[in-house]
């Protein structure tokens, strides 16, 4: 499945079904996660219901403590 | 008149006007580590009426690599950030009136450090410290800017009360462990691009310039060239217990405070998380593997040796540092090493 990720033409196994399939794949599920799909934010309660399909378009942004 | 702010009221944008809104602000800046110190120094070129800075750590060698106001004499001396900050600033602007302050800053300090505060800007370490300035902004009505990185990373979101979502909202829940810059590194172009960011937003708020506010999360990558902007105004939750109608400023309360005890005649400090929590020491084992000190894992916790201290650290978020009785420099190395 090729995706656009933070502007990036990326190719993910077609296994990653979800948001939250995207995220471990990438290896963010850890962490706090802002999730936009094709311009629409997602609440987080939403990341394992939401199935991404080829060509969406993703924003991935997480949160870091150092400073 | 000496002109030294003539190219700043050259900027149309800011202009007289915005230079004399300028001199009669007052920023708390909270940390005085790599961006603390770049924002406190571009608020005292700029000329800024007041800062206050707040900070418990002293400067250490591994500091100045991006930590900009410091020196190596004050690294010798393991003079405290705060000082050491205070006596650069004043060398740098002697019209700028400059609080500084050695101290952990948790609640009660909080509420004494925001008195007459125009805007609070972030350059903590720790998103304990962080929940407890969100909610102070929101009890009080002070603008704040969320700002972090790590490694190359970078992060920023200007938080305005009453008018955006605020950092409960986004988060929902304190992140807990993570990479940090001891434990990954950071390379000071990402802290610059954060300061940039940071400031640039801190600049609007005090000329009062709210409509050129970015109001969007802003992340970028300057080693793997990514950039991200998104507007994040949806999240903002009705029912938020920090900014909701029917608000609790759940972090100022003792419950959801990270709580320290001494423990009595074994030079050690036990730090349990703000809230119940499941370490991961399997991924733990590989950060810290990485540092220099000596790992031990079995199933219930983690022994973390450095040349000083030993961290212990439970699967259920417990944390023992043995090999001090300061509270403070516990939660040093508690966040430099657990984030």
């Amino acid at each position: 499945m090729k995706l656009t990720v933070n502007g990036d033409h990326v190719e993910v196994p077609n296994s990653v079904k979800t948001v939250a399939g995207l995220l471990v794949h990438f290896e963010l599920h850890h962490k706090v996660v802002i999730v936009e799909r094709n311009a629409e934010i997602l609440e987080q309660a939403k990341h394992t219901e939401t199935l991404i399909f080829d060509k969406d378009k993703i924003e991935l942004v997480h949160f870091v403590g150092g400073g | 008149m000496n002109g030294r702010y003539s190219r700043q009221e050259l900027f149309a944008p800011i202009g007289t006007e915005g230079q004399a809104k300028l001199r009669n602000k007052h920023v708390l800046i909270i940390g005085a580590g790599a961006l603390g110190t770049g924002s406190a120094e571009m608020l005292v070129r700029a000329g800024i009426g007041k800062i206050s800075i707040a900070d418990r750590d002293y400067v250490e060698w591994s500091n100045l690599q991006r930590q900009q106001l410091y020196t190596e004499e004050e690294a010798e001396q393991r003079t405290p950030k705060a000082i050491a900050a205070k006596k650069r600033l004043k060398a740098i602007n002697s019209e700028v009136e400059i609080r500084c302050h050695v101290m952990d800053v948790s609640v009660e300090e909080m509420e004494r450090l925001v008195e007459n505060v125009d805007l609070i800007l972030d350059a903590s370490d720790n998103f304990d410290i962080r929940m407890i300035i969100n909610d102070i902004s929101q009890k009080h009505r002070i603008p704040w800017i969320y700002s972090a990185c790590v490694g190359s990373y970078g992060i920023s979101y200007t938080i305005i009360p009453g008018e955006t979502p605020c950092l409960n909202c986004l988060l929902e829940n304190v992140p807990m462990g993570g990479v940090t810059c001891d434990t990954v590194g950071i390379i000071s172009p990402a802290v610059q691009m954060v300061i940039s960011f940071q400031m640039s937003e801190a600049l609007k708020i005090l000329v009062e310039d709210s409509l050129h506010l970015r109001n969007k999360l802003v992340s970028f990558d300057l080693w793997k060239n990514h950039h991200s902007s998104i507007n994040v105004d949806k999240i903002k939750k009705a029912d938020c217990p920090s900014c909701g109608t029917d608000r609790s400023y759940p972090y100022l309360s003792f419950s959801k405070q990270t709580k320290t005890a001494v423990l009595c005649g074994r030079d050690t400090v036990q730090i349990r998380p703000s809230q119940p929590m499941e370490r991961d020491l399997e991924s733990l084992d590989k950060d810290l593997s990485r540092q220099q000190g000596k790992v031990l894992r079995n199933p219930y916790l983690l022994s973390f040796s450095t040349a000083e201290h030993r961290l212990v650290i439970f699967k259920d978020g417990r944390v023992l540092i043995h090999g001090t009785k300061s509270i403070s420099e516990a939660k040093t190395l508690y966040h430099r090493y657990l984030g």
